[in-house]
C-alpha cells in the first residue's frame, strides 16, 4: 500500500500526544489495579495482560506509526514476528510447566 | 596460581595449556595425535604466510579481499573458510570412525577426553563453521545477481558478519593449540557443561566461538531479507524470482528469528559459569531442562537454515540440466514457506525423552511428521522437472540425483523417529546419528558441492574438470552409504552415540565397514581439492568468458565470467520467470544497452577486519579470563564501528564511459564467440555462450 | 503538500526532505528487521522468567519480597516521558530547519533515560544489600538477566544519543545523520514497549502474587 497521509506538523504532533495520554492512562490503570487490589487474583492478572497488550498496540500505532496504512512488508513482518513470539513463548511456558509437574 | 585481577597479563593461561607441551609431558598416542593436529595447523599457517610473501600477495590479500565489501568477494571468502574447516572436521570424523572400529574390548588410540573433544569440535565445526559459512557464501555470491541487484543492502555489515564468523572459526582453531575444547558435544548441555562439571576453558571456547558466529548470522539474515525485499531489479516481483532466491529469503527469515534463543542460551550458560548464576544448575532453582528447550528452539530452525539453500540449489541445478523450467514453481514457493513456518513448531522432538507428558510429545510428533509433507512436494516437483527433460549428467546433476534418493531415505528414518514411543528406544543411539547425517550429507553437503560445481565457472571464469568431479561424486556417494548404513543397524542393535569404547563383539564388522566408508568420504574431499588444482593449472582449456556455460535460466548467467564489480552494466528489466532464458529466446541477451550511467560502488573499509581481530581478542580473552584484554577488545570493536560512522565519503564512482567501454568490449567478445550446444558443454568449444533453444 | 507514500515504520520524512525519504526505505526496513530479532531475544528472557519466577525461588526471596512498586512506577514514568520527548525530537527533525529544537529534545530524552538507568541501578543496589543477588536463586538470576538486558539496551541507546549529538555538531543534518536518528527513534520506542511488558509481567504480576 503506498497511499500515504499528508504531512502536517499538527497531525504528527497529535499522534504523539494521543499516544502519550493513552499510555499514561493505561499505565495508571495497571498500577492502580495492583496497588488497590481491585478484582480477584486471576481476573486481575488477565486485566493487567490485556492492559499491556492494548498499551503495546498504542505504542505501535501512535509512536511507531504502524497500522493498516503501513507499507505491507512492515506490517507482514510485525504479524509474522507475533506468530513466532507466540509459538516460542507459549511453547516454552507450556513445556516448562509440564516438565515441572512431572519432573521436579 | 595465576591471579584473576583485572591486570593479570595472561589470566588463567599457563605454559601447560599449549598442546605441544602436553604431548611432551604425556607422550601417549592420544596426545601425539593431538600434537600432530596442532602441528598441521601451525605449519599450515606458516606455509600460507610464506607463500603469500613469496608471491607478494599481502597487498592483494588486504586491498582486494580483506577490506572488500563486495558481496562476491565476501561470498568467496566464506566458502574458503568453509573448505578449510571442512578439512579439519572431516579428518576428525575419520579419526572417530577409526577409534570406534578398533575399540571393541580395547581402549583404542584415543582417551575418552580426547574423543569427547573430537565429537564436540566435529559437530560444532561442521554446523557452525562449515555448513553455515558455505551456504552464506553461496547465497552472498549468487542471490544479488539473480535479483538483478548490484550488491546486498548493507555491504559493510556483510563484511562484518564474515569477520565475526571467521573470528569464531579462528577461536576453534586456536583451541587446537592453546588449551582444550569442550567435551560437551555441539549441543553443550548443562549441568555437564556448567562450571561444576566442566571447570576448564573448553566450554568457554565453545560458548564464545558460537556466540560470535551467531551474531554474525543474525546480521546476515537481516541483510539478506532486506536485499530480497527492497533491492530487486525493476519488474522482478517476488513471484518472478528464481527459486534459489525464495529459499534464500526463507533462510534469512529463519536466521533472523532462530539465532536469538541460541544467543540467550549460551549467554545464560556463560553467566552460570562466570558469575555463579542459577539458570541451569542442579541447585538453587536452576532448570537444566530449559537449556534443552532454548537450544532446540534454535536448533531445529537451524537445520532448516542449512537445508533450504540446498533445496534452492537443487531447483536451479535440476532445471538447468534438464533443460526445462522448474516444475510447479508456485507449489515449491508454498512448500518452502510452509517448511519455514513449521520449522518453529517441532523443536520438542529433540528431547522427547526428557520427561514431558505424552500429549505434549504427541502434538510435537504430529507436527514433525507434517513437516515432511512440503518436502515431499518438493521432491515430486524436482522429479517432474526431470520428466521429459533432456538430462545432462554433469557433476552437479549427479549430486542432485543422488540427493533425491538418499535424502528421502533419511527423511523416512526421520518420520520413524518422529514417533515418540519409537524415539524412546532410538534416541541418542547410532540410529539417530545415521539419520541426521543422512539429512546433512546428501542434503546440505551435496547441495553445497553441487552449487560449487555449478557456479564456479561464473565466479572464476573457467570450468572445473568434470572427470575429477565425477570421481569425487562416486567417493562421496558410496562413502556415505558405507559409513552410515551400518550405523542404522548398530543403532537398532543398541549402540549409543558418542561412545569411545565398545564391549559387544557383534558390533565390530559394522564398525569396520563404517570406517572404510569414512576413508571413502575423505577421498571424496581430497578429490575435490585435486579437481581444483588440476582445473586451475588447466584453466586456459576451460575458459568461459562469455559467462553462460550451462545455458542458464536466471540473471546471474547474463553477465561475464567473472562478473564485473558492479554485476550489471545496466540494471535489467524483468518481465517473467526464468528471466535470462526469456532474454535469450527474444534475442535480447547480448544486445547493447542504449544508455549507460555512472555507477556508485562502496569503497573498501578496514572496519570489518579490525572488528574481526577485535572479536578474536575478545573471545580469547573471555576464555582465559584476561580481563584487561576483554576491555581493550570491546573498545576496539565498538570504537571502529563508531569511528566509521563519522566517515562521509563511503562510495566511489565508476564513470559511465568506463562502464560502456568494458561492457561493449565484452559484448563484442561474446558476439564473436561460437555458441556451444549443450551436448558439448564439457569441451573446449564451450566458451560460455550457450546455443539458444527455442 | 504532496502525498508521499509511507515507506517505513516510524515517522516518515515525506515531503519535508524528499531525497532522504527516498533513501530511507531499505535502511529503516533493515533496522526494523533487526528489532524483530531483538524482540525474540526479550521474548525468550520473558519465557524463562515466567517459569523461573514461579519454579525457581529455591526458598529465597520472592517477588513480593524484593520488588518496589513505587520505584517501578517512577521508572515507567521516566521512560514513557522519554518516549514522548523523543517523539518531539522526531518532529523537530522532520519539520524544523535548524538544530536547536532537535538538540533540546534529544538532551531532554537523554536526561530522562539516564534517570531511568540511575533508578534501576539504585534498585539493584538495594536488592543486593538485602541479599537478593542473582546467585541466590534461579528466579533472581532470571530477573536480573531480563531487567539488566533491557537496561543495557537503554544504556546503549543513551551512548547512541551522545554519538548522534556529536554527529549533529560535526556533520550537520545530513541524510545519513537523519536516517540514524530515525533508527534510534525506532530503537527507543521499542525499548519502551519492552518495558511495558517488564513492569506488567515482572513487577505488577510479581507484587500481585498470592
Amino acid at each position: 500500500m503506498t497511499d500515504g497521509h499528508v504531512d502536517t506538523y499538527a497531525q504528527d504532533f497529535r499522534s504523539y500526544c494521543i499516544g502519550g495520554l493513552l499510555a499514561l492512562v493505561l499505565t495508571g490503570l495497571a498500577f492502580g489495579l495492583v496497588i488497590f487490589e481491585i478484582l480477584p487474583y486471576f481476573e486481575r492478572l488477565l486485566a493487567l495482560a490485556v492492559l499491556a497488550v492494548v498499551q503495546i498496540v498504542v505504542h505501535f500505532r501512535y509512536f511507531l506509526h504502524i497500522g493498516w496504512h503501513s507499507h505491507r512488508d512492515d506490517l507482514q513482518l510485525v504479524l509474522f514476528t507475533s506468530l513466532i513470539l507466540f509459538l516460542m513463548v507459549g511453547g516454552t511456558i507450556w513445556i516448562l510447566f509440564n516438565l515441572y509437574e512431572r519432573m521436579m | 596460581m595465576t591471579s584473576e585481577s583485572f591486570f593479570s597479563l595472561l589470566g588463567t593461561l599457563t605454559p601447560q595449556d599449549i598442546s605441544f607441551v602436553q604431548t611432551f609431558e604425556n607422550p601417549v598416542m592420544s596426545e601425539f595425535i593431538d600434537g600432530a593436529a596442532g602441528s598441521v595447523l601451525v605449519i599450515g599457517a606458516i606455509t600460507t604466510a610464506v607463500l603469500l610473501t613469496y608471491y607478494r600477495g599481502w597487498k592483494t590479500l588486504w586491498f582486494d579481499w580483506l577490506t572488500s565489501v563486495d558481496h562476491k568477494k565476501i561470498g568467496i571468502m566464506y566458502i574458503v573458510v568453509a573448505f578449510v574447516m571442512l578439512a579439519r572436521a572431516i579428518i576428525e570424523g575419520v579419526l572417530m570412525r577409526y577409534q570406534q572400529s578398533i575399540a571393541v574390548n580395547d581402549p583404542g588410540v584415543l582417551t575418552p577426553d580426547h574423543f569427547g573433544q573430537l565429537f564436540s569440535t566435529h559437530g560444532s565445526i561442521m554446523i557452525f563453521f562449515m555448513a553455515m559459512p558455505f551456504i552464506t557464501g553461496v547465497i552472498n555470491y549468487i542471490m544479488p545477481q539473480q535479483l538483478g541487484a548490484r550488491d546486498v543492502s548493507f555491504p559493510l555489515l556483510n563484511a562484518i558478519s564474515l569477520a565475526l564468523t571467521t573470528a569464531g572459526a579462528a577461536l576453534v582453531m586456536i583451541s587446537l593449540v592453546v588449551g582444550k575444547f569442550s567435551t560437551g558435544g555441539w549441543t553443550a548441555y548443562p549441568p555437564y557443561t556448567g562450571i561444576e562439571f566442566s571447570p576448564g576453558e573448553g566450554v568457554d571456547y565453545w560458548i564464545w566461538s558460537i556466540s560470535l558466529t551467531s551474531i554474525g548470522t543474525t546480521l546476515t539474515g537481516v541483510n539478506f531479507a532486506t536485499t530480497i525485499y527492497k533491492n530487486r531489479a525493476p519488474g522482478m516481483t517476488l513471484f518472478r524470482m528464481p527459486l534459489f532466491c525464495w529459499t534464500s529469503l526463507c533462510t534469512s527469515v529463519l536466521m533472523i528469528f532462530a539465532m536469538a534463543p541460541l544467543t540467550i542460551a549460551t549467554l545464560m550458560l556463560a553467566l552460570d559459569r562466570y558469575a555463579g548464576f542459577h539458570f541451569f544448575t542442579n541447585d538453587l532453582g536452576g532448570n537444566m531442562m530449559n537449556y534443552a528447550n532454548l537450544f532446540w528452539l534454535f536448533g531445529h530452525p537451524e537445520v532448516y537454515i542449512l537445508i533450504l539453500p540446498a533445496f534452492g540449489v537443487f531447483s536451479e541445478v535440476i532445471s538447468t540440466f534438464s533443460g526445462k523450467t522448474i516444475y510447479g514453481y508456485k507449489s515449491l514457493v508454498v512448500a518452502t514457506m510452509s517448511i519455514a513456518v513449521l520449522s518453529f513448531t517441532v523443536w520438542l522432538h529433540h528431547f522427547f525423552t526428557m520427561g514431558q507428558g505424552a500429549n505434549l510429545n504427541a502434538i510435537f510428533g504430529i507436527a514433525t511428521m507434517l513437516i515432511g509433507v512440503p518436502t515431499g512436494v518438493k521432491v515430486y516437483d524436482w522429479l517432474l522437472t526431470m520428466v521429459r527433460g533432456r538430462i545432462r549428467l554433469t557433476t552437479a546433476m549427479l549430486f542432485s540425483i543422488m540427493f533425491l534418493v538418499t535424502f528421502v531415505i533419511g527423511g523416512l528414518t526421520g518420520v520413524i523417529l518422529a514417533n515418540p514411543p519409537v524415539d524412546f528406544a532410538a534416541h541418542n543411539s547410532l540410529f539417530l546419528v545415521a539419520h541426521f547425517h543422512n539429512m546433512v550429507i546428501p542434503g546440505v553437503l551435496f547441495g553445497m558441492i553441487a552449487s560449487y560445481q555449478f557456479w564456479f565457472p561464473k565466479a572464476f571464469g573457467f570450468r572445473l574438470a568434470e572427470s575429477w568431479g565425477k570421481a569425487s561424486f562416486w567417493c562421496w556417494s558410496i562413502g556415505f552409504y558405507l559409513t552410515f548404513m551400518p550405523l542404522y543397524a548398530l543403532g537398532l542393535m543398541g549402540a549409543m552415540r558418542r561412545t569411545v569404547e565398545w564391549f559387544r563383539p557383534e558390533y565390530l564388522g559394522w564398525l569396520q565397514a563404517s570406517f572404510v566408508g569414512a576413508l571413502l568420504l575423505f577421498s571424496g574431499f581430497i578429490l575435490l581439492i585435486v579437481q581444483l588444482i588440476v582445473s586451475v593449472r588447466q584453466s586456459d582449456q576451460r575458459r568461459v568468458p562469455a559467462g553462460d556455460p550451462w545455458d542458464g535460466r536466471s540473471l546471474e548467467w547474463s553477465n561475464s565470467a567473472p562478473p564485473p564489480e558492479y554485476n550489471f552494466a545496466v540494471i535489467p528489466e524483468v518481465s517473467g520467470q526464468d528471466a535470462f532464458t526469456r532474454l535469450k529466446q527474444q534475442g535480447q541477451a547480448y544486445a547493447s544497452p542504449t544508455d549507460y550511467e555512472d555507477i556508485a560502488v562502496p569503497k573498501n573499509s578496514i572496519v570489518a577486519p579490525v572488528i574481526g581481530v577485535g572479536a578474536i581478542g575478545l573471545g580469547f580473552a573471555l576464555v582465559w579470563h584476561i580481563w584487561w584484554l576483554v576491555a581493550v577488545s570491546f573498545i576496539i570493536i565498538w570504537g571502529a564501528a563508531i569511528a566509521r560512522s563519522f566517515v562521509t565519503e563511503t562510495e566511489r564512482v565508476i564513470p559511465a564511459s568506463k562502464v560502456r567501454a568494458d561492457h561493449e568490449a565484452w559484448l563484442q567478445q561474446v558476439r564473436e564467440s561460437a555458441t556451444a550446444p549443450r551436448e558439448q558443454e564439457d569441451t573446449s568449444t564451450n566458451v560460455g555462450r550457450a546455443e539458444v533453444i527455442a | 503538500m504532496n502525498r508521499q507514500p509511507v515507506l517505513h515504520p516510524g515517522l516518515n520524512l515525506g515531503s519535508t526532505d524528499e531525497y532522504s525519504h527516498a533513501q530511507s526505505e531499505p535502511v529503516i526496513f533493515g533496522f526494523w528487521v533487526f528489532l524483530m530479532a531483538d524482540l525474540v531475544l526479550f521474548a525468550i528472557l520473558f519465557a524463562t522468567y515466567a517459569s523461573m519466577s514461579v519454579q525457581g525461588q529455591a526458598g529465597g526471596p520472592s517477588p513480593t519480597d524484593v520488588f518496589d512498586l513505587s520505584s517501578a512506577f517512577i521508572e515507567t514514568m521516566l521512560l514513557l516521558s522519554s518516549s514522548i520527548t523523543f517523539g518531539m525530537a522526531s518532529l523537530a527533525l522532520k519539520y524544523k530547519a535548524d538544530r536547536s529544537h532537535l538538540v533540546f529534545w534529544l538532551v531532554l530524552t537523554f536526561c530522562l533515560g539516564a534517570g531511568f538507568i540511575g533508578m534501576e541501578v539504585r534498585d539493584f543496589w538495594i536488592m543486593t544489600q538485602q541479599g537478593a543477588v542473582p546467585q541466590r536463586s534461579g528466579f533472581l538470576s532470571a530477573f536480573y538477566m531480563l531487567v539488566a538486558t533491557h537496561g543495557i539496551h537503554v544504556t546503549a541507546g543513551l551512548c547512541w544519543m551522545v554519538v548522534m549529538l556529536l554527529q549533529l555538531l560535526v556533520l550537520g543534518r545530513t541524510t545519513q545523520v537523519k536516517l540514524r536518528l530515525m533508527r534510534l527513534a525506532l530503537f527507543w520506542h521499542m525499548l519502551d514497549i519492552v518495558w511495558v511488558c517488564i513492569f506488567t509481567f515482572v513487577y505488577l504480576f510479581g507484587v500481585a502474587a498470592l
